[in-house]
């Protein structure tokens, strides 16, 4: 069992206010995603949440009861830490083994457990290692594994795959994926990389300034995000806003058009423009067009397949106008 | 630009520093081996010749060397334990956040910048003096009879002086290391149920193991050859009488340089092995 809500938690460091009351339901066996700028406070939630810092104000409720101020290791939740925070001189098994040896489990069974871990993370080739001799990929697994030993009600992930290069994080992100199907324990995953988010999500959390700006399904923030944070904040690459007249002709402040929403033709469209820098990866062509309109503006967009276009050519772009996200003066979601 | 031209420039500029180091080093070495192996009486008729390994098996078999070699490993054992026990507690204490912290680590490590005699004095004449010291006027305070410190307790107080002086630098050195222990670490070990002493001693012990083989290694060497602290206070009496101190006196009380320096040779070939028994350790712990 693993349900976790906050009921107006707040967090202030001295007078700054991290995070003003907020609430937040998490379901048993769901894999939230908080993710949000660099020094939105997802961090500070979720050590909240963990117990490693005392909330100023409001009630965490773990199961329906009240944990606020029940100590972190008594909360029956696992935590993997940015660094991976192993013990430096205590080999793998050692270290995966510590939880339980801390709860003085018997011999027998912490021999069971940690061979279940290991198997499970295929981490048996360097159980007898220490951490110093492992990689930052086998580093991940083991701190995972010192988790899943203790089988608790939730995992906490404070973004744990930052620091892999880029081919190892897409293998984790893959593995973590397939641990919460295995095991359909709730899982919380702080990130500040969207890509992450959407992959692995049920539920993102996206925070901006300790505030929570939208809940929902990956797909939901995609398609009606709630505020032009959001909107901006979801989707690679980016949103293109428009405001003034282009907008006005939609009745809105602002409207946002995605760089997949974007049609392109060399002969004919809405807007014309020329292009800036176009990228070409096989799959998929970004190209970043200025309009003829406004040319200190930017406009990206997302060709499937190969299209050839090179610097200085003139292109026009029509938007899929039933694809087009209109926003309000104060940047909220209209219609 | 390792070139073969700045190479030799550089071995050139090195060259004058190393010379001096090794004067300074080869030719002190050189007059003990010479002087271990003569015997020389500056006032009983000087330079009587080679003697062979006679100064040798005479230091060894004084009835003053066996209790020596004793004092001196009480005197440094004692002294590496409460630095190390009480350099821990302290760093761990001082690495809390606390008003006034810069001053505070100033005022702690203060003891090692006073001069060794200084602080012998101040603690003989100040602290242990029988009739005016502070502690005697404690032990009065309380109805006791004042301890004859430097007398009654004399191998234990030179251990306290010199503990007190040394413990400022295992303070620091461990403080150093305790500032450089990851503090995700601790919420990790934390989060895995461990209570404060089970992190102690799993998570900051290990942790600290390195810095606390440094600070056996360089205090061992120093505390072998104390020398003022005793000079000052008993004078090598009450069972005070280290290695370091015996060699002084066969050469300038008994004015036996052969004999002296024979001694010398043992301390040298001594600290040598503690040093290397020492490196290995720190190598060990290194490699890690």
């Amino acid at each position: 069992m693993g349900r976790i809500t906050l009921d107006k938690v707040q967090k202030a460091f001295g007078e700054v206010e991290v995070i003003p009351p907020l609430d937040l339901t998490i379901e048993d066996g769901e894999f939230v995603v908080f993710v949000g700028p660099s020094g939105c406070g997802k961090s500070t939630l979720l050590r909240l949440i963990a117990g490693l810092e005392d909330v100023t104000g409001g009630q965490i409720r773990i199961d329906g009861n009240d944990a606020t101020s029940v100590p972190p290791a008594k909360r029956g939740l696992a935590m993997v830490f940015q660094s991976y925070a192993l013990y430096p001189h205590m080999s793998v098994r050692k270290n995966i083994a510590f939880p339980l040896r801390m709860a003085k489990m018997e011999q027998a069974e912490q021999d069971r457990r940690v061979q279940a871990a290991a198997d499970v993370l295929n981490l048996s080739d360097y159980i007898d290692r220490r951490p110093g001799q492992l990689s930052g990929g086998q580093r991940q697994r083991v701190a995972i594994g010192r988790a899943i030993v203790r089988e608790p009600s939730a995992f906490l992930f404070d973004e744990p795959l930052s620091n892999l290069d880029a081919a190892l994080r897409h293998g984790m992100r893959l593995e973590i994926s397939e641990l919460h199907k295995r095991l359909d324990t709730t899982m919380i995953y702080v990130t500040h990389d969207q890509v992450e988010a959407m992959t692995m999500a049920d539920k993102i959390v996206v925070l901006q300034a300790g505030v929570i700006e939208q809940v929902g399904s990956p797909l939901e923030l995609y398609k009606t995000p709630r505020n032009l944070f959001v909107a901006g904040f979801i989707g690679s690459p980016k949103m293109n806003f428009f405001d003034g007249a282009e907008a006005a002709k939609h009745d809105a402040h602002t409207i946002g058009i995605r760089p997949e929403h974007l049609t392109v033709s060399t002969t004919e469209g809405m807007w014309k423009g020329t292009v800036g820098v176009a990228e070409h990866l096989g799959s998929d062509t970004f190209m970043h067009i200025h309009p003829e309109a406004n040319p200190s503006e930017t406009i990206t967009v997302r060709v499937g397949g190969e299209f050839s276009a090179t610097h200085g050519d003139t292109v026009f772009l029509t938007p899929a106008s039933d694809n087009i996200h209109r926003f309000d003066a104060d940047g909220m979601r209209m219609g | 630009m390792a070139t073969q031209h700045s190479r030799s420039a550089a071995r050139i500029m090195m060259a004058p520093a190393v010379f001096l180091l090794l004067v300074w080093m080869l030719v002190p070495l050189s007059m003990t081996l010479w002087f271990s192996v003569r015997s020389y009486l500056p006032l009983r008729g000087g330079d009587q010749g080679f003697v062979g390994l006679e100064n040798f098996t005479r230091f060894v078999t004084s009835s003053a060397f066996w209790p020596a070699i004793l004092t001196t490993l009480i005197i440094v054992g004692g002294v590496l334990l409460i630095s190390i026990v009480f350099g821990i507690l302290l760093a761990m204490l001082l690495d809390q956040p606390m008003w006034g912290q810069g001053v505070v680590r100033i005022l702690v490590i203060a003891p090692f910048f006073v001069m060794p005699t200084v602080s012998a004095l101040v603690w003989k004449n100040m602290f242990m003096d029988p009739v005016n010291g502070l502690f005697a006027h404690l032990w009065r305070f309380f109805g006791a009879d004042p301890i004859v410190w430097l007398s009654d307790a004399s191998v234990f107080s030179i251990i306290m002086i010199v503990s007190w002086q040394w413990l400022p630098f295992a303070t620091l050195i461990l403080l150093t290391a305790i500032q450089s222990l990851d503090s995700e670490q601790l919420e990790a070990a934390e989060m895995d149920g461990a209570n404060p002493l089970a992190r102690f001693a799993f998570i900051t012990l290990p942790h600290l193991s390195r810095a606390i083989t440094i600070v056996i290694l360089i205090q061992t060497i120093f505390l072998l050859a104390v020398f003022a602290e005793i000079f000052v206070t008993t004078g090598g009496a009450f069972g005070t009488r280290t290695l370091t101190y015996l060699i002084y006196q066969r050469v300038l009380e008994s004015q036996n340089v052969g004999l002296g320096s024979a001694g010398g040779v043992y301390a040298i070939i001594l600290a040598n092995i503690v040093a290397l028994f020492l490196m290995r350790i720190v190598g060990k712990n290194l490699d890690r």
